[in-house]
């Protein structure tokens, strides 16, 4: 069971940016590209836990501000031939808002 | 052949060039008799000068080699087995030959090109997008004749292939302007290197050095202050740092005294050349900043098959961090491949979306006024819909810099440092270090950071070696706050950006000094407050050569005397320690600032993004430098204006976050 919660205006959002949703203690990037599809990971690199939020977005990827891994936005995975994922939540875009499930992530194949 | 060295003992290989060398080590090394027939006057003519070959040909001959130079072959004699038994020579001569191999250099069969009316000289002829004469027939390879050369080594056919994969794309104009190739001979025990113009001439010079009985030979040669080519015998450790050198067009004046002696004498004091590749053990750290040892790359390097640095940066991490050891990984990746390490192309694009170089694009944008990122990627067709961390950061700053008060500066360009104004920190928390003009403070500075310090418990309190004071451990939503409470103007310790000017407390308070240089690093840090740079900059004056305030590792380095000021450039701290050079000796205030201003503005203007002044001084040359400042006066006073207007524009980033509310989304997080 989906359970969505409203998260912002997806104008909220700085395009090709990124903005931190707390959930409890729980830390979500959720991010916007330049074509204003949204993603949402858990704010944890999968390499040394850099804040992926805080990283520069392109493509579908985003580069974490630490070690500069790049993170695919649509799995969470890193790119090859970096190894790990973040955990991904369903996130959509209605009516220009911008609605999150914090609970149902879905762990993509390591 | 290899059937044949197991019941024949005597083989004749015509040619002595690479591949007759190589044939004829291989077929001696399977027992048989090889004699070398060469019709020139020396060996490998086509890569080594007649010393070189001259050693080569000793150390083959004690292998057991045997050469028959200036003989041409006039016949092959059949024994009466139907099989070749004796090779006869033009002036009467003969010799035994159970097994002849021919290695007598590649003739591009152009027959079908010809009879189809293309022309055709040594190879099908081509032009830089390797079209040949009917335009609608291209031509790469061994068989294409470009410029009059036909390559016969892969590095420069990948280079031709990727420009015609280009056209062919429609993806514009990059264009094939010939390589620069280097050789080595794939025989265990000969070291052997050459590569560019190793002959020289008219209008080069050579240094030498030669050691016959140690058997070491080295020849440089140097057009116009750069390398151009040279060979090695018997130490060739250097060969890819030369190659670099050459490749890159580096101008070579000021290393020239050291040139000769390799790269560790070229006062590189980073850890970059401690160790040989060769000789280096499996478990020896490469890379210090990743933890990368020469056996974690050998072992990527052969089971994935890897071919350039690229490739083993993305798979060990090796000189990617801080690029100190990216000499030694390319010794490593020489050393591992062989012959078939293809050196990084000649031009380096800037990144992996964009055939362009750092200097296409930054003409480009002055060119046709390019203001946008955007615009950028489509006027330069890039590959990717939105560049990545790395153009996208650079292009950035060209913009900026190139346009200032009208490009349009984008926060989702810059990397998070500059986003923030603060310093990411390891557990993603931030720190913040406000600027203290020429390292002094007053004691309501120091209460106020007291009391920030409380307020916001800040876990860390450290005092920097830029004279000022840096509060660690600061959630971002906080940043703000700490700003407005602190009152400080921006330290930019986050920004590729004037960082600090050091000082020391000179003629002031001090018995020796000649120059009240705390007063002159103040004003030189209020002037070029705010300004961003292609890297960091860091200046430092002192008040006397005693010199205090180090700087001769500064960007910019002021040393006062009796009589004026005296202006070092380029010098750098970090992974390469670098020892500034002396620009001029000044005499009033006024021109330090116009000197310093004007030097940094060339910089800002012509280095590539993330170059630190040494790069790019050695890059250009100091004379290149002191022509700009020195001799062209207008030249100076006008790169001195620029700076000054586009510092004119710039906002100190902490009041417009702090006290006018702007950019509140980038540091406010939100709950659901
Ligand atoms: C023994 C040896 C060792 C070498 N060692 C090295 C080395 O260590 N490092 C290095 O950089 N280089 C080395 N080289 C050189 C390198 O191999 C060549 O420069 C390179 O392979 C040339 O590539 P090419 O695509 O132009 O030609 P090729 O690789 O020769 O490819 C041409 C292809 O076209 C095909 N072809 C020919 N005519 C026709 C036709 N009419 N229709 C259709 N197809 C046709 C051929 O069958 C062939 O497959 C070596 C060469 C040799 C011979
Ligand atoms: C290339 C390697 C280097 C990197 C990546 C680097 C990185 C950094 C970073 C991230 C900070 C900010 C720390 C913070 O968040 O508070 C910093 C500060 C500083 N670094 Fe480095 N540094 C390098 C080399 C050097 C060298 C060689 C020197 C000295 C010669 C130096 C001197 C300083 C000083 C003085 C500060 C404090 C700056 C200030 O007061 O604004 N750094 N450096
Ligand atoms: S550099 Fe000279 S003037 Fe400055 S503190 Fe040192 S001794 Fe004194
Ligand atoms: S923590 Fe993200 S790359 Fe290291």
């Amino acid at each position: 069971m989906t359970q969505w919660l409203e998260v912002c205006d997806l104008t909220e959002i700085p395009r090709l940016g990124a903005r931190v949703v707390n959930h409890g203690a729980l830390a979500i990037a959720v991010f916007r590209n330049a074509d204003d599809e949204v993603f949402a990971l858990e704010d944890r690199c999968p390499h040394k836990g850099g804040p992926l939020s805080q990283g520069i977005v392109h493509g579908r990827k985003v580069t974490c501000p630490l070690h500069g891994w790049n993170i695919e936005l649509i799995s969470g995975c890193a790119v090859a031939p970096d190894v790990g994922c973040a955990r991904e939540f369903p996130i959509k875009i209605e009516a220009g808002r911008v609605w999150l499930d914090p609970v149902a992530a879905v762990s993509a194949a390591a | 052949m290899i059937h044949a060295s197991s019941q024949y003992q005597h083989a004749v290989v015509i040619g002595g060039g690479l591949l007759g060398l190589e044939a004829a080590n291989g077929l001696m090394k399977r027992g048989m008799q090889v004699s070398v027939v060469h019709i020139g006057p020396w060996l490998m003519e086509r890569q080594l000068d007649e010393p070189a070959a001259r050693l080569l040909q000793k150390s083959l001959e004690e292998k057991g080699m045997k050469f028959l130079l200036q003989k041409q072959t006039a016949e092959l004699v059949q024994g009466e087995s139907g099989r070749v038994c004796a090779i006869k020579f033009k002036d009467g001569d003969s010799a035994p030959a159970d097994l002849v191999v021919m290695a007598v250099g590649i003739r591009p069969n152009t027959e079908l090109a010809e009879s189809s009316g293309l022309h055709c000289n040594r190879g099908v002829v081509v032009n830089d997008t390797m079209q040949t004469f009917d335009p609608r027939i291209y031509s790469v390879g061994e068989c294409a004749a470009h410029r009059g050369i036909a390559y016969g080594l892969v590095a420069p056919l990948f280079e031709q292939a990727k420009v015609v994969a280009n056209h062919l794309a429609q993806h514009g104009i990059s264009r094939y302007q010939g390589s620069v190739t280097s050789t080595k001979l794939k025989v265990t025990g000969i070291d052997l290197f050459s590569a560019g113009d190793f002959m020289g001439g008219e209008g080069t010079e050579s240094i030498l050095y030669s050691d016959p009985i140690g058997g070491v030979y080295k020849k440089l040669v140097i057009r116009d202050n750069k390398l151009v080519g040279g060979v090695m015998y018997g130490d060739t450790v250097d060969g890819a740092w030369y190659f670099s050198l050459l490749r890159d067009g580096k101008n070579v004046n000021e290393l020239r005294d050291h040139l000769m002696f390799g790269q560790d004498h070229c006062g590189n004091l980073g850890h970059s050349g401690i160790n040989k590749a060769a000789s280096m053990t499996d478990d020896m750290e490469v890379c210090g900043c990743n933890g990368v040892c020469k056996g974690d790359i050998v072992k990527a390097i052969r089971e994935k098959g890897l071919f350039t640095l690229e490739d083993v940066r993305k798979h060990t991490k090796a000189s990617g961090s801080c690029g100190s050891c990216t000499g030694l990984v390319e010794q490593i990746l020489a050393v591992t491949v062989g012959g078939d390490y293809s050196a990084t192309p000649k031009t380096k694009s800037m990144c992996g979306c964009t055939e362009h170089t750092h200097e296409d694009v930054r003409a480009a944008i002055r060119q046709n006024k390019l203001l946008t990122i955007p615009q950028v990627q489509q006027f330069m067709e890039w590959d990717t819909p939105n560049g990545c961390a790395s153009c996208r950061t650079a292009l950035n700053y060209y913009l900026i810099s190139t346009w200032p008060g009208e490009a349009e500066d984008d926060p989702q360009s810059r990397f998070i440092n500059e986003r923030a104004h603060a310093n990411i920190q390891k557990d993603g928390t931030y720190s913040v270090i406000p600027r203290m003009w020429g390292g002094n403070t007053t004691p309501s500075e120091l209460r106020r950071i007291a009391d920030v310090v409380d307020k916001y418990s800040i876990p860390a309190v450290h005092v920097t070696g830029g004279q000022r004071i840096d509060l660690l451990g600061i959630k971002k939503e906080d940043l703000p706050k700490v700003w407005a409470d602190l009152d400080m103007p921006s330290g930019h310790a986050y920004g590729k950006a004037l960082r600090t000017v050091k000082t020391c407390v000179g003629s002031e308070w001090c018995r020796f000094g000649t120059q009240n240089s705390t007063q002159m690093g103040i004003d030189l840090e209020k002037a070029f407050f705010k300004m961003w740079a292609p890297h960091k900059v860091k200046l430092a004056v002192s008040g006397c050569p005693r010199n205090c305030a180090e700087v001769a590792i500064k960007d910019v380095g002021i040393i006062g005397v009796d009589s004026g000021w005296e202006i070092y450039v380029a010098g750098n701290g970090g992974i390469k320690t670098e020892v500034a050079q002396f620009l001029i000796k000044v005499k009033t205030e006024a021109e330090v600032m116009e000197y310093s201003g004007a030097f940094l503005q060339l910089y800002r203007e012509e280095a590539r993004y993330l170059d630190r002044t040494v790069h790019y001084v050695e890059r250009v040359g100091l004379d290149y430098v002191k022509k700009k400042i020195l001799d062209d006066h207008e030249g100076r006073k006008a790169l001195y204006e620029r700076l000054i207007f586009a510092l004119s524009i710039e906002k100190d980033p902490w009041v417009e976050r702090a006290k006018e509310g702007k950019f509140a989304q980038e540091f406010a997080s939100l709950t659901v």
